[in-house]
């Protein structure tokens, strides 16, 4: 008679069953390898590496797997494997300026040393559906460049910094440790390297509807892309015996300088400031939109008044993550009973109540 | 809680790298009442580094009854807002000999209590149990048992928002000072702008309370039904809240008032009907729709409480029953049981 009180145990295993068949749909068809999620689908794996806090293109390909394709749930899957991992050592600072190139662009200059290199994007394609790709298609092969890309590639906010028309960033005295926030809890007011680690963690389409509101009129940080870079960096380890970094590794990044007009204070001549993005792998709308929401939340850092949803730390920085997001808003599918029986009986008094009164008038 | 320095590493391929060297070994688990646990993960889940961390949070909020601590949650393998923070705390004080007993709504059969039920069976090989008398920890989300709970026992809450402040002051840096300056005239404006409406107060769950006479703290949402429970209780109350990163607790024997004025004293909810199972008058009932023609029927919301009732008036009465059905669950600080929770066989082990 009463089903809502027994039976949870054997529902929940049968429904782990059901989620299992649905996820691999027609046997017919060939499963998927990690391989060929990781090697087709490199944007969707950045985005679950990056949002997951964790380069492993094979371990995110599986999360994509087994989330059958929902990448949030691929970004919690990878995150909470992540929470179990040990703690060897902390890397050097990845050096941008000597990275393996593989696009570099620059909306500010026309050329710069080095040249606008275009590299994958799928900036100029035309967006026409190409049904060939429906079909066992052959291999496309690019042309090799008549010359490699140039060793030297300055970024252009270290151009623009040579003029002292960047403001200069240079780490806080002592050069501390930069907060960790998968292990030390959010604090306000929130120093920019927790910002940074917030963003760099936080939902993609969360930080472009920032971003894009932060350019129509909810604050106005009148961004330039200086400079959108992706490509290869080394990652580095001074291991305690031998005293010298060691290469451990390469890693794909994407970073975005966004160049924004200042116009000077009583202390400081007018210069341009930075929005900084960085994100794994090719993310490049992530990258940017991360960059404006960064130079958005340097308001108060700057003087400028705090008016607007992007600017406000404590909006931005507790909402951005997917998974904490995702996780409360989809508790509401979990039991209320006894939350709803106390508002019924508190509803149905208060119907009585003015019922009465009604009925007095 | 019995043993919260274990060892309890099993053999897998994520050695806890913090635990000192004399705990991190590799040995595979085979005590008393422990099953074999989830391979690869370590005891509770947590390593033993991250326990110390939750347990020192957890020693500063017993120190400070009804203060948020600020903890460095973890990512769990359960979703934000479904119990994170009550896991969490429950992953810290756990032990091997623990009977551990999850309920959602004072059931322990509603799906999320299942799931993390089963996720400590998998981790930790514990003795799980619905009875609240033998259990050592109880894990709940929504409720306070019915029976009383008795020293030595803890009660872990799951909390969503711990900020009693949060829905009148949406920043955090504003409702800390506030909690600093003991400022808390907001809330009472709050409540008195809802009898001024309503002739009421209208908060029926989550209701706020006033710490050991310092801090406003929220019960998390529990029926205000259950707030006198909170009052003077033998158990230790520890609220863990996972997305927001706060732990907060009442130890045992504090003082905890729910909010009210003079005129309008605190009161709880109460029913004309009565449980269609065990006859109790005096438990918390869930409403059951029972057809589409305004059928209804009441039953107790915790199931393990009811169950008890039932089984002790199937057997003529006895003791058992009488024990429970004489306990009001309104009059908070009674013991249930004398023995020690821990020391008693569980009734039920999940494997």
């Amino acid at each position: 008679m009463y089903v809502a009180v027994k039976g949870g145990e054997t529902a929940i295993a049968n429904s782990w069953r059901l989620l299992a068949e649905s996820r691999r749909g027609d046997p017919a068809v060939p499963e998927l390898t990690l391989a060929q999620i990781a090697g087709q689908m490199p944007l969707a794996v950045a985005r679950v590496m990056g949002e997951g806090s964790l380069y492993d293109p094979e371990l995110a390909a599986l999360a994509i797997k087994q989330a059958a394709g929902d990448l949030v749930e691929a970004i919690f899957l990878l995150r909470a494997y992540r929470t179990t991992l040990p703690r060897l050592a902390a890397t050097q600072p990845i050096d941008t300026s000597r990275m393996q190139l593989q696009r570099r662009i620059s909306a500010a200059f026309k050329d710069l040393p080095g040249g606008q290199v275009l590299g994958p994007t799928y900036d100029y394609t035309q967006r026409l559906l190409d049904f060939s790709l429906a079909a066992d298609g052959v291999r496309p092969e690019a042309a090799v460049a008549a010359e490699p890309v140039s060793a030297s590639m300055p970024r252009v906010t270290d151009l623009l910094g040579h003029e002292g028309l960047m403001q200069p960033e240079s780490p806080a005295a002592g050069d501390p440790d930069p907060v960790d926030l998968t292990r030390e809890p959010l604090d306000f007011p929130a120093g920019r390297d927790s910002r940074l680690q917030n963003l760099a963690r936080g939902d993609e389409g969360f930080l472009l509807a920032l971003g894009y509101s932060s350019q129509r009129g909810y604050s106005n940080s009148h961004p330039f892309a200086g400079e959108i870079r992706q490509g290869d960096v080394e990652v580095e380890l001074v291991p305690e015996e031998l005293g010298f970094a060691i290469n451990i590794g390469d890693i794909t990044v994407t970073e975005c300088q966004m160049v924004n007009k200042f116009i000077g204070s009583e202390d400081t001549p007018p210069q341009f400031t930075r929005g900084y993005g960085l994100v794994f792998g090719g993310s490049e709308r992530k990258a940017m939109a991360m960059a404006l929401v960064d130079r958005s939340l340097r308001a108060r850092e700057l003087g400028e008044p705090v008016k607007s949803p992007s600017q406000d730390e404590e909006f931005v920085l507790y909402h951005s993550d997917n998974v904490e997001a995702s996780g409360f808003v989809q508790h509401l599918k979990l039991p209320h009973y006894v939350d709803f029986q106390s508002e019924l009986e508190l509803i149905r008094k208060l119907r009585a109540e003015h019922a009465r009164k009604d009925k007095a008038a | 809680m019995n043993s919260p320095d274990h060892a309890a590493q099993v053999v897998g391929v994520h050695a806890d790298d913090s635990a000192p060297a004399g705990a991190a070994g590799t040995t595979s688990v085979q005590r008393k009442g422990m099953a074999v646990t989830a391979q690869g993960y370590n005891f509770a889940y947590l390593d033993e580094q991250t326990k110390r961390m939750i347990r020192r949070a957890i020693l500063k909020a017993v120190a400070i009854p009804g203060y948020q601590v600020p903890f460095g949650s973890r990512e769990m393998p359960l979703p934000y807002g479904w119990g994170t923070g009550g896991i969490q705390v429950t992953a810290a004080i756990i032990g091997p000999d623990d009977i551990l007993k999850v309920i959602d709504q004072g059931s322990d059969d509603t799906t999320n209590a299942v799931n993390i039920r089963r996720f400590f069976a998998a981790t930790t090989g514990v003795a799980t149990t619905e009875r609240t008398t033998d259990a050592s920890i109880i894990q709940t989300r929504h409720r306070i048992p019915e029976t009383p709970l008795a020293e030595g026992q803890v009660l872990v809450y799951q909390v969503p928002i711990p900020e009693p402040l949060r829905w009148l002051e949406p920043s955090e840096t504003e409702t800390r000072r506030m909690h600093a300056l003991e400022e808390y005239g907001l809330m009472h404006v709050k409540l008195y702008e809802d009898i001024a409406h309503y002739g009421h107060i209208a908060t029926t769950y989550d209701y706020p309370v006033r710490v050991n006479g310092r801090y406003l703290m929220r019960p998390s949402p529990i029926p205000k039904f259950d707030n006198p429970k909170m009052d003077m209780n033998p158990a230790l109350q520890l609220f863990g809240a996972g997305r927001e990163k706060r732990i907060y607790a009442v130890p045992p024997y504090t003082q905890v008032e729910s909010l009210d004025f003079e005129d309008h004293p605190f009161e709880i909810q109460t029913w004309d009907e009565c449980c269609e199972f065990c006859g109790s008058k005096d438990s918390f009932l869930d409403e059951i729709v029972t057809d589409d023609a305004g059928g209804r029927m009441f039953v107790c919301s915790d199931s393990d409480y009811c169950g008890q009732r039932r089984a002790g008036q199937a057997h003529g009465g006895d003791a058992a029953a009488a024990q429970q059905s004489q306990q009001s669950p309104n009059v908070p600080g009674v013991p249930g049981v004398s023995d020690t929770p821990a020391a008693q066989p569980a009734e039920t082990a999940s494997s």
